[in-house]
Order: structure tokens, then sequence, then C-alpha cells
């Protein structure tokens, strides 16, 4: 047992910061959210399920044949990108737009936002299932699984001993750094930035202080759902495969992870994500893959009894810096 | 219950003794007569879903068979009614009583292990006599059932064909087994992992999620242990999500699996480089191939009806759907009489010679062989007689 830990360490650890790298991109939407409204929005995986099915749809529009390579690749990668960016985005927007701010004009509790994104989930998934996946992807097989093109060869880069790292894996792991950064860097040194750290601090103060809170809410979704369409396209690149369900178990995943992190703490979306793509794969090298989630879930149960706010601490303004 | 055995043995004595006519004079004992002129059978399986490709090849295949025999313009007419539930043991009992209410007399399906487990004990409390075209589990045999048939050998005997495949035609030293954690899956799973073991290969095992589409843990276990060949229990969906992220990976072992993974939707899935040369057996004949006139106007008959070649069990759909059939030829309306009836049968079906044994299994039991070649389902013949094609 602990010697195919050993043995299949690295494998491992490189498949599991991949995934964790998805897992992580898509928690950001969870943390954003909760840490400017204290709202878990539960439709934010059916957000990142409409990111894998815009990027599929921009490949098909752009209508290429067997993988590419150089200039061409980079071109498809960044309309594909751009595509599934703004069709999430767009979607968060909307579904705040439509979902919760009638309900928060309206002073309901928050526990009727929490089973309205419940409803808006269920929604999205259905209105795949369908009509969107049978009308324009795969018509007859809205609730199948959807093979999506091979964007670029997977080749094997290089080596960390007996682990391999493959090109697109390296790509997620790094774009989703990356775009952590940008995000930390919008947050805490824009102006707009903030307004988002002073919503979350306190709302009726923010807007004394001349803060526009239906703007900065309205901007959380995007950015949320931005970066939830950037995991769409990168999921899509890496397994090749969408569905309407797939945003379900990913999105209980990435939020288990915001969890982790700390909900609300941008930093620990990142670090969480990581942490739970870790763990589920070494969890699996002990254990059957079958157990993967008992593992991740008790380690959660575990980390909780010991920081009941998650490994970095709550919301965004204790995020340091 | 006690009487309806006596009333059953009866029946059974004056059918096998004066055959087909005077059967029906023995109706007055019938409680479920559905009234002259027509009768309703229902198919119950899958229509939406993950593996659905499966239960619309039944659909399909019985669909023609009552539409032919309706054509004929005969005494009673019959009409097949489709209940879905996706495949799912949760959904499967909902529509099962859904097609009790409809008093349905005779049930084809249900297509796939775990929701026959689920609602059997149902339809054998109403007496409604089902005839499976492709529930494999073994013990569905052993439990007693008087209404249950199928006309697939079960997984018994699969799981000895593709253990066969490992160690004779692959000739395998080490083996990895994989499965999906579904009744099915895991029963031809823990068949296979078992026969290997207690015949000296050296044989590891893991279980993916159908749920998940990551199985990188599954995946580098595999390529840990090195094996010479695999053996994947389970469906298309899942089997394809792996084959790919295992060849992707640099896995090059031999890919073996069973019927529930036996489409060419496992190619698309995968990916034509990844599924190439890839087995996979099926209780079923290709009859794609056949030069029998009678098999080759099934064919046409498919095609000319769905503007679709005829797919995995449906044959097996169509013959199921004809058994049925053939009682009602005989005058048999009641659920009870099918019954009785079915377990007399004995003609020559399109996949196979239509003959159950008292348990309801089919008695003709041969596995066949299919690879993936260049992109394509290829048949290759009987598990003993299987000489693998080039792949590309």
């Amino acid at each position: 047992m602990l010697h195919n830990f050993t043995t299949q360490f690295w494998p491992n650890t490189i498949d599991g910061l991949a995934i964790g790298a998805i897992y992580a991109l898509i928690a950001l939407g969870y943390t954003m959210v909760y840490g400017v409204m204290r709202l878990i929005n539960f439709a934010h995986g059916e957000i990142f399920m409409i990111g894998t099915f815009a990027s599929l749809a921009v490949m098909n529009l752009v209508g290429f044949q067997a993988p590419l390579g150089g200039l061409a690749l980079v071109g498809v990668f960044v309309l594909c990108l751009a595509g599934s960016m703004a069709a999430s985005g767009g979607a968060a927007v909307a579904l705040e737009f439509i979902a919760y701010r009638p309900l928060r004009k309206h002073g309901s509790p928050r526990i009727a936002a929490l089973i309205a994104a419940i409803g808006a989930s269920l929604f999205l998934q259905e209105l795949f299932a369908q009509i969107v996946v049978p009308k324009i992807f795969a018509p007859g097989h809205g609730r199948d699984f959807i093979g999506t093109p091979r964007l670029m060869n997977k080749e094997t880069l290089f080596s960390i001993g007996n682990g391999v790292v493959r090109n697109d894996k390296l790509l997620v792991i790094i774009a989703a750094i990356v775009m952590m950064i940008l995000l930390d860097f919008f947050v805490n040194k824009t102006k707009v930035g903030r307004g988002i750290r002073a919503t979350s601090m306190d709302p009726q103060t923010a807007t004394l202080m001349g803060v526009n809170i239906n703007q900065i809410v309205m901007l959380t979704f995007l950015v949320g759902g931005v970066m939830a369409g950037a995991a769409g396209l990168f999921y899509v690149l890496v397994f090749e495969v969408t569905k309407y369900t797939i945003g379900f178990i990913l999105g209980i995943k990435a939020f288990t992870a915001a969890v982790m992190g700390g909900i609300g703490n941008l930093r620990g979306a990142l670090l969480g994500g990581f942490i739970l793509g870790l763990i589920e794969n070494w969890g699996a090298s002990v254990t059957g893959s079958e157990w993967k989630d008992v593992i991740a879930f008790s380690v959660l149960v575990l980390i909780l009894l010991f920081r009941p706010t998650g490994i970095l601490g709550e919301s965004l303004q204790q995020a340091r810096a | 219950m006690r009487r309806n055995t006596i009333r059953f043995s009866g029946a059974l004595a004056a059918a096998a003794a004066l055959s087909l006519g005077l059967a029906a004079c023995g109706g007055g004992g019938g409680g479920t007569s559905s009234g002259s002129g027509s009768v309703t059978l229902g198919f119950i399986g899958a229509q939406t879903g993950d593996n659905a490709q499966l239960g619309i090849n039944i659909y399909n295949g019985a669909k023609l068979a009552v539409d032919q025999y309706n054509k004929t313009n005969p005494k009673t007419k019959v009409t097949l009614k489709p209940y879905d539930t996706a495949g799912d043991p949760a959904i499967a009992p909902n529509q099962v009583n859904k097609a009790i209410q409809d008093k349905v007399q005779g049930v084809i399906g249900l297509p796939f292990s775990g929701e026959s487990q689920a609602v059997q004990p149902t339809l054998e409390k109403a007496e409604i006599p089902n005839i499976s075209p492709s529930a494999t589990d073994p013990t569905l045999g052993k439990k007693g059932f008087k209404y249950f048939h199928r006309l697939v050998a079960n997984d018994d005997a699969q799981g000895a064909a593709d253990t066969k495949m490992m160690t004779d035609v692959y000739k395998a030293k080490k083996v990895y087994v994989v499965d999906d954690n579904q009744q099915y899956s895991l029963g031809i799973a823990n068949i296979v992992f078992n026969t290997l073991k207690s015949g000296g290969v050296s044989v590891q095992r893991d279980k993916i999620d159908p749920k998940a589409s990551d199985y990188s843990s599954t995946v580098n276990k595999i390529k840990a242990f090195n094996p010479d060949a695999i053996f994947y229990g389970g469906y298309y969906a899942e089997g394809g999500k792996l084959l790919k992220q295992m060849r992707d990976a640099g896995v090059t072992a031999k890919f073996q699996s069973d019927d529930g993974a036996n489409d060419p939707n496992i190619i698309k899935t995968a990916g034509k480089k990844q599924a190439e040369g890839v087995t996979l057996s099926c209780a079923c004949q290709s009859v794609a191939t056949s030069t029998e006139p009678k098999v080759k106007k099934f064919i046409d008959d498919y095609k000319a009806a769905f503007g679709v070649g005829q797919g995995t069990y449906s044959a097996e759909g169509f013959d199921s759907a004809n058994a049925f059939l053939d009682a009602i030829k005989a005058g048999n309306t009641t659920s009870q009489k099918i019954n009785d009836y079915l377990k007399t049968i004995n003609v020559a079906g399109i996949s196979k010679q239509i003959q159950f044994t008292p348990q309801g299994e089919v008695k003709a039991n041969t596995i066949y062989q299919f690879q993936v070649l260049k992109g394509k389902l290829e048949f290759l013949g009987p598990t003993d007689k299987v000489t693998l094609g080039k792949p590309m």
C-alpha cells in the first residue's frame, strides 16, 4: 500500500496539481461571491459547464482538423479562451441579474438566494440537456458525454522522478497560477478592487463612501464567471469531454476546495484546489480510486476541525495584501 | 401464489402435450385477460442517458418485429409501449409500475443488470413475463424467478471467455482489471479477476467513478504495474474515457472489455487512434456479416425503418419481441399463458435459437469477440476461434 504511494508519487502529484488547478479556478468564483455577498452560488458549477460548451462551440466554428501546432494553435486557443470566458462571464452576470438581484432588492433572507441558486443550477442543467446540446452540439444525445476535438498534441515535456509532465497539464497548472496572480493584483491594487474589498467588509459603510454595490456585485459575478470559463476550456483541453452535468460534481469539489482554503479568500481557493487535487490522487494510490472522495472529504473535516475557517482563514479583506 | 403454481404447471403440461391450439382453451384459469383483439407489450429500458444506445438498439429491433407482425393483419393486434428508465436502477421501478398499471402482458427488457435487479421481484409479483435481450448478471438466473427470461449468455460465460482472451489469445502474464463499480461491471470484473488469480496470473485491480472524468490515479496505477493486458468491466462511456486517458499517458497494454462497452461509441469517446486494436466481447453475434437470407432481410428492414444500421443487441431485441409474438400467434393473450408458452418455445431467431432453460437462461451461450480495426468495430468470431486483426 505505502509502496504504491511512493512508486506512484510523482505521476499522482502532477495529475493532482492539474485537476487541482481546475478546482482552483472554479473555486475562485465561489469564494469571490461568498466574500462579497455571503452567498454560496450553487449554480457556479453550471457556469463552468457553459464554459466547456462555449469552447466546444468556438472549436466547431473555427472548424479545424487534427491537432494544431505553432501560431494556429495559439490563435485558436486564444479564440476559445475568449469565447468561453465571455460565455461564462455573461451567464454569471445574467444569473445575478435574473435570479439574485430581485431577491436582494426586496431584502429577502439569505436562504431565499440559496434556494434560488439551487433552482438556477437545475434550470441550467436541464436547459442544456433538453435544448442547447441537442440543438447545437449533438442531436439526440443531450444527456450523453460529448467528445470534443483534440486541440493540441499531447507531448511529454520532461519528467520529474517517474512522473511525466505533459504539455497540456503543465499549461493548465501555470495558467491557473498566472490568473490567480492577476486576480489578486486586481482585487488588492486597483480602485475597483478596493471597492470589492470594501463591500466585502461592510456593505453599508461602503455605500456611504460612494461604492455602487450593484456594480460591485455584478463585477464579482463577472470575474468569477470568467475564471470558470477559463477552467471550462482547460477541462476540455485535458479531458476532451463534456456533458450537461459536468459542472455538478466539479462544482462540489471546487466548493470544497474553497472551504478548505478558507472561503472568501482568493489565495485560499488556489491553495485549497491544489491540496484537494493532491489529496485525492495520493489517497487513491494508497487505497482504491473508488475511495477518492471519501479521503478528500475526510481531510476536509479534519482541516475544519482544527481550522474552522479554512487553512488561510475567511473573507476577502483578511487575505493579506 | 400456490394456486398460481398449480395452474401454471397444469397449463405447462397442456401446452407441452397438446401444442398450440388447445392451450388457448385452458383459459378459464387465466386471471389477467386483457380483452380480446389486442395485447400490449412494454419495452422498459434506457432511451436516454449515458449508455442509452444499447436501449435504443433493442427498442428499435423490438419495434421492427411488432410492426412487421401487425402488418400481417393478425387476429390479435400488438402494441409496443416504451418506458424510459435512463438505465438507472432508481428510475426503473417507477417505469415498471407504470407498465403494470398499463396492463402490459409482456416486457422486453430490462437491458441492464442493475435496473433488472431492482425491478425483477416487482415483475415477478405482477406475474408479467419478461425477456431481457442483454442483462447478463448471473445472479438473475439463480433467484428462482418464474417470469424472467433472457436471450443472452450470462456473465459467467462471458467472464470465462474474456479470461480466455487474456490467457490464450494475449498470453498475458500480468493483467490489470478495472471496473466502474456498477452492478454489471463489478460482476464481470470479479469473475475475470478471480479466474485469472486462481489461474496463477499476476493481477491487480482498481475502480473508477462513472460520474467523474479524471481517471489519472487509475492510469498511474496501471502504469506502475505495467501489465501485458487490461480488462475493463463496464459500459462504453466510461470505457472510452479511460481508454483515451490511458493511451495518452503512454499505456500500450492490450485492452479487452465486455458487451457493455461493445458499441462504436467507444471509438468516438476514446478517439480513433486510442481505440485501435481494442477487443470487445459480446454474447451477441455480429449479424452484419451473415449471409443467411432471414438475417439479411432483418438488417435491410432495420436500416429501411430507422435510417441507421442495426447495432449491438438490435437482433436480440427483435428476437425477444418475436418470442412474445410467437406466443400471441399461438393464441396466448394473457401474461400467464404467454409465460407458460415461453417455457416451451423452441424456434430459430435472428441472433440465436430461442429456447430457455427452466431458470430462464438462453440455451445457446457462445461468446463472440469483436475488435476495433481502422476505427471500425469488426467481428472476429467465437472466442475459441479468434484470430486477431492487425491494428493500424
